[in-house]
């Protein structure tokens, strides 16, 4: 009935749960971290129908410390992170590569168990009465003080992060070692490059966070002295411990996301991209000083002036590579032969969103200003520009271009283009005017604030609600394509890549026979970059 | 051979031993002949092995990471309490502590030969006997530890309410025996997850599954247990020599 794939190679729970297939594995992560995207949203809602009004009506103030604490725990470690890596970046990094599976196709699977491990802690923690710390745990609140489920939250997020440790551990060596024969390093995809660099990040910072909250479950079950000041130790060390990984996460969200953006500008601009070097070598860039920034968060904790000038400084660095890319994928798109099907939608929603929650971010690295803007609602736009406006457009825009190629469907273009718009509008009313209301002096992370802040808080409800209609309408259209979607053709986007030359959706081995790689990927016209390789 | 461009044709890749009889069995044999151990996605048995000690090396990296952590946090905290250092140092047992650092570079050695003797296609009861070893020489040092830590629990420096400090300088002493424990902890539970796979990997000897054209899980392991040889070997200095010279000391 149906030609063979990796999707009816197979049958029932089992050959699903115990799968070693890198495909399967991929689907069985996008499954769990939609369910925690929509845990997230559900924590979020209640946040946002807080702030309707400035006194605090529907939530005390410790409930409410609970909703943004898992709000933030639920989407940074459960959703975000993984998200492009273990779902789009599972799937299409071997294929890319020329390559059956990753390195370490057991490894993969653990990797989901150990997220699902992780997940369970953080959702028991969740129904047994929450955690009020936000999602950064800072000490010595979250060890003396707070009288809430700090053990279990910080196991799950230690848990969770071996699953990203094996991920990005999986992704080097495969891409050290599986590249099909004459696909050099600067012929990769620059979705494979974004992964790598992702990768380094996975590695080098999550095993920081994963001995920071052991420390502070320590502190917290044994009163062992590490963070506590009463127990002679310092809660600066845990700041910066906690931030030498979590602002580098913030680059294992956008990085991969980066990578996405810059095959579907190709695709749809049908060019190859302006300078492919140097979106190459900036995702590197990115992820090495991406690790030398993270006291931007300690300006006003008692850093040395000295140490907040050079942190202050290798912050405003990071915009040289950030901006690389979005200056090369405007020049690809320029003079190209654009088409505005959905996933590029979600990519021009990403440029424009992207470089303004970038330019905030320069903001926030000057000291002085960010006296100012330090723990304001400011901060909070900020990064939900980069991490909503930013990660999760580059996630549902992956998602569309490459659904075809998953699924094996076409799901309604319609619909996805009104989902994309809604997307953009519904974002920008929510957290635009986040950026004046902190600006004007609302905090972060408090249930009550002044009646004249109320106009922006309502806008931010507002757009909210529009968001999440955005967010619940792919859920439908795209599952509704998987019964009823016309089927894809091998290349439904007329776009240049290993992936496009396997059927749609591809079978189980990838490929038949190993190919043999002469060029780099998109090579729609000739360039002179073509001639130099 | 359709391996990746990153490879030279032949064995050695930029992780590689020192040369052995083995890595010249494994360059004639490997990649043509269907050996059970190669798994459908690679394409000879030098790439599976190449991989799984890249993976084994990043694996490390992170070990560090995982590690270094802890090494900041007594950097700062030594830092902020030079002499509650000293003098809490002073209270480690360095006789055991030295007892313990000979006994772990020894099982390095039975690990390395153990490696070897699987490279060289040794027979399976030499193979296994220099497991056994590495484990007997791992288990001692469990041991003595277990001594040491009885020692600290009967007077009261385990850090927490029963804390109780002889010297002047309580409060240092206590974050330097959190990290004693935390650190030395930490070390041990890397040291019994070593055991474990020294007994799978023993039990996979015994049964005649390593040769010259495979013996990845033994060189995979073997890199494992010298990492966590490694770490201890920051440790005895860092933790026992330190308050050497702090005043009567014992």
């Amino acid at each position: 009935m149906e030609t063979p794939s990796y999707l009816n190679d197979g049958h029932g729970l089992k050959s699903w749960l115990l799968t070693k297939d890198h495909k399967r594995i991929a689907l069985l992560y996008l499954i769990s971290i939609t369910a925690f995207f929509i845990m997230g949203g559900l924590f979020a809602m209640f946040v946002r129908l807080e702030l309707l009004t400035p006194a605090g009506d529907l939530l005390n103030a410790e409930t409410y410390n609970k909703m943004f604490t898992m709000h933030g725990v639920v989407m940074v470690f459960f959703f975000l992170i993984p998200s492009i890596p273990a779902v789009l970046g599972n799937f299409l990094i071997p294929i890319m590569i020329g390559a059956k599976d990753l390195a370490f196709p057991r490894i993969n699977l653990l990797s989901w168990y150990i997220y699902i491990l992780g997940g369970l802690f953080t959702f028991v923690a969740a129904l047994s009465g929450g955690v009020d710390t936000g999602w950064t745990f800072y000490t010595p609140y979250s060890t003396a003080a707070a009288n809430s489920h700090v053990i279990l939250a910080a196991l799950g997020v230690f848990i969770t992060g071996f699953s990203s440790i094996l991920t990005g551990l999986n992704f080097i060596v495969t891409v050290h070692r599986m590249r099909a024969p004459g696909l050099t390093w600067f012929r990769l995809p620059l979705f494979v490059w974004a992964h790598y660099a992702t990768s380094l990040i996975m590695i080098l910072g999550t095993p920081v966070i994963a001995i920071t909250v052991l420390l502070v479950a320590a502190e917290r079950a044994l009163h062992m002295g590490i963070f506590d000041p009463a127990l002679g130790g310092d809660p600066v060390l845990f700041q910066h411990l906690f931030w030498f990984y979590s602002h580098p996460a913030v680059y294992i969200m956008i990085l991969p996301a980066m990578g996405v953006i810059s095959e579907i500008v190709q695709t749809f601009a049908r060019k190859n991209i302006f300078g492919y070097s140097f979106v190459a070598f900036s995702s590197l860039a990115i992820a090495i000083i991406g690790f030398l920034v993270w006291g931007h968060h300690l300006f006003v904790a008692g850093q040395s002036v000295y140490a907040g000038l050079i942190f202050s400084f290798i912050s405003f660095l990071v915009a040289i590579p950030s901006a690389i890319k979005v200056f090369n994928w405007t020049a690809t798109i320029y003079k190209g032969s654009v088409s505005l099907d959905s996933p590029m939608l979600y990519a021009f929603g990403f440029i424009g969103l992207f470089t303004i929650g970038g330019l905030t971010g320069l903001f926030l690295s000057t000291m002085g200003l960010d006296i100012h803007m330090h723990d304001t609602y400011f901060v909070v736009a900020h990064f939900h520009y980069i991490m909503v406006g930013g990660a999760i457009m580059g996630y549902l825009g992956g998602l569309h271009y490459w659904w075809p190629k998953i699924t094996g469907r076409i799901y309604s273009e319609f619909w996805a283009k009104i989902a994309a718009g809604l997307v953009f509008v519904g974002f920008n009313l929510t957290f635009f005017p986040q950026f004046i209301a902190g600006y004007l002096g609302m905090p972060r992370r408090y249930h009550e604030y002044p009646p004249e802040l109320q106009v922006w808080n309502v806008m931010s409800s507002a757009g909210a609600s529009i968001l999440a209609v955005g967010y619940a309408l792919p859920l439908v259209y795209l599952v509704y394509s998987l019964f009823a979607g016309e089927r894809s053709p091998a290349d439904p986007w007329g776009s240049k890549g290993l992936e496009w030359e396997i059927p749609s959706p591809p079978p189980t081995a990838n490929f038949e026979v190993t190919p043999i790689v002469t060029h780099g990927t998109h090579q729609y016209a000739p360039s002179k970059e073509v001639g130099i390789v | 051979m359709s391996n990746g461009p990153s490879r030279a044709e032949h064995y050695p890749g930029p992780l590689h031993n020192p040369p052995v009889k083995g890595g010249e069995a494994r360059k004639h044999h490997a990649p043509h002949a269907h050996h059970p151990k190669l798994q459908h996605h690679f394409d000879s048995m030098e790439q599976q092995l190449d991989a799984s000690i890249l993976g084994m090396w990043v694996f490390l990296v992170t070990e560090i990471m995982f590690f270094g952590g802890l090494f900041m946090a007594y950097l700062m905290y030594r830092w902020a309490n030079p002499d509650a250092f000293q003098e809490a140092s002073a209270h480690l047992d360095k006789t055991w502590g030295m007892i313990n650092t000979l006994v772990l570079i020894v099982s390095s050695l039975t690990m390395a030969m153990a490696v070897r003797s699987a490279q060289t296609s040794a027979k399976p009861k030499t193979q296994v006997m220099w497991l056994v070893l590495t484990m007997v020489f791992g288990t001692a040092f469990l041991g003595v530890k277990y001594i040491e830590y009885s020692d600290k629990f009967a007077h009261h420096l385990v850090p927490g309410p029963n804390f109780q400090w002889p010297g002047q300088y309580a409060s240092g002493a206590e974050i330097f025996y959190s990290l004693y424990f935390c650190m030395t902890g930490l070390h041990a539970v890397h040291m019994i997850i070593g055991l474990g796979i020294m007994t799978v990997i023993a039990v996979m000897a015994w049964r005649g599954k390593f040769d010259a054209h495979y013996f990845t899980p033994v060189e995979v392991g073997g890199l494992y247990w010298h990492f966590v040889d490694i770490v201890w070997i920051f440790l005895f200095p860092l933790l026992y020599l330190i308050g050497a010279h702090y005043g009567a000391g014992h």
